[in-house]
């Protein structure tokens, strides 16, 4: 680690070391035409509503978006990400405007009415891979969904 | 977030998967990955910056012509300048209290006043609401000056509490500046210039000292803020 670097590229140098999910022979679906498609945004920034449940740690569920609301709560248990940006402009983690105007242009095709959070940093994937996952994928896919853009912190 | 984007496209859903961490998406290996070269909690780049984050989404989005698994790289890289936020502090009340609970509670105007502009999306509202803030800051204060951590009240696992009370001070950071603070920015004002900030410090110095476990105190500051 080089410690001439800022303290939060040292982080991102820390994170790289971690350990993956690796998973042999990936599916690669091929989509429509982004013009005719649904666009949804999957996001791991623990993002809810006031009134749901934040995330506990190890938390592997996952909470519905309203995209018409705009109460988004960051609920992201590390400390070493920036939330001022989120905080000053949602479209920072979750570019929901930002898809508005896309559909507006005829660029894509459509919003989702429905979006998902879940949250990051966890070191259990089994739970995602096989439970909350799969239920989320078909929470997209019942309204419409063709394409996800997922979107860290 | 890669291992959902496997799923996903598994399901018969394209994903696109944005990602700050490079060696991370290389070896998560997404379907369609674009390193944005971000800090992280910003992974459209610029809060306020229509312009460009259309530019990341325009990146993303062409990506769903690819034909093959791949990561591509956004051009534009935003860096970590190490800045400290410059932030004037509002007068404090005469009090006997410990300066950073006069401090918090002087900070109050400003955060509803970012609460009010923004929305309630950062702030206190894990295990607090704004009114705990300056009493749970006593409580670190206490253990920095000697309490017993175990017996000084701190209201919560000791690293979430401090989620809420960073999160207050940032909040109202964002009102006292006088630009968009550049990421991390007010997280070293908090950590490095304010009493609070001390507070919590000395309290981590004397929890390792008491024989907490280190999971206990080691998350009470911000690594990505640490200098």
């Amino acid at each position: 680690m080089n410690p001439s670097k800022p303290s939060s590229d040292r982080v991102k140098e820390l994170m790289d070391g971690l350990e993956p999910a690796i998973f042999e022979n990936a599916a690669f679906t091929t989509p429509k035409p982004l013009a005719e498609s649904t666009v949804a945004i999957l996001t791991s920034a623990a993002l809810h509503h006031p009134e749901q449940p934040g995330f506990d740690p190890r938390d592997t569920s996952f909470r519905k978006l309203d995209p018409k609301r705009t109460d988004y709560r960051l609920g992201h248990w590390s400390q070493d990400i920036d939330q001022v940006g989120f905080g000053i402009d949602y479209n920072v983690v979750f570019p929901i405007d930002r898809l508005n105007e896309l559909a507006a242009d005829g660029t894509i095709g459509a919003v989702s009415e429905v979006h998902l959070a879940y949250a990051g940093n966890q070191f259990e994937l089994e739970g995602i891979r096989l439970d909350s996952g799969p239920e989320g994928a078909k929470t997209l896919l019942d309204a419409g969904v063709d394409v996800v853009l997922l979107t860290p912190v | 977030m890669s291992t959902l984007a496997h799923v996903l496209e598994a399901s018969g859903l394209a994903t696109i998967t944005l990602g700050s961490v490079k060696g991370q998406l290389e070896s998560a290996a997404p379907p369609r990955g674009l390193f944005c070269d971000f800090p992280l909690g910003r992974p459209l780049g610029k809060p306020g910056d229509t312009k460009f984050q259309h530019r990341v989404l325009a990146h993303a989005f062409a990506m769903l012509q690819r034909t093959e698994h791949g990561i591509e790289v956004f051009p534009d890289v935003i860096s970590d300048q190490s800045e400290v936020l410059s932030c004037p502090m509002p007068p404090r009340a005469e009090s006997d209290d410990h300066p950073a609970v006069v401090e918090a509670r002087a900070l109050r105007p400003a955060y509803d006043r970012t609460i009010a502009r923004f929305g309630e999306r950062m702030g206190a509202f894990r295990l607090m609401g704004p009114d705990q803030v300056p009493a749970a800051i006593a409580t670190f204060a206490a253990v920095a000056d000697g309490a017993a951590w175990k017996e000084a009240g701190i209201p919560g696992i000791p690293a979430r509490v401090v989620q809420d009370i960073r999160g207050y001070y940032e909040a109202a950071a964002v009102s006292l500046a006088e630009h968009t603070p550049s990421a991390f920015e007010a997280t070293r004002w908090f950590q490095h210039e304010t009493e609070a900030g001390r507070a919590i410090l000395g309290a981590k110095q004397q929890m390792e000292a008491q024989g907490a476990k280190p999971g206990l105190w080691q998350y009470l500051t911000t690594g990505a803020a640490a200098d």
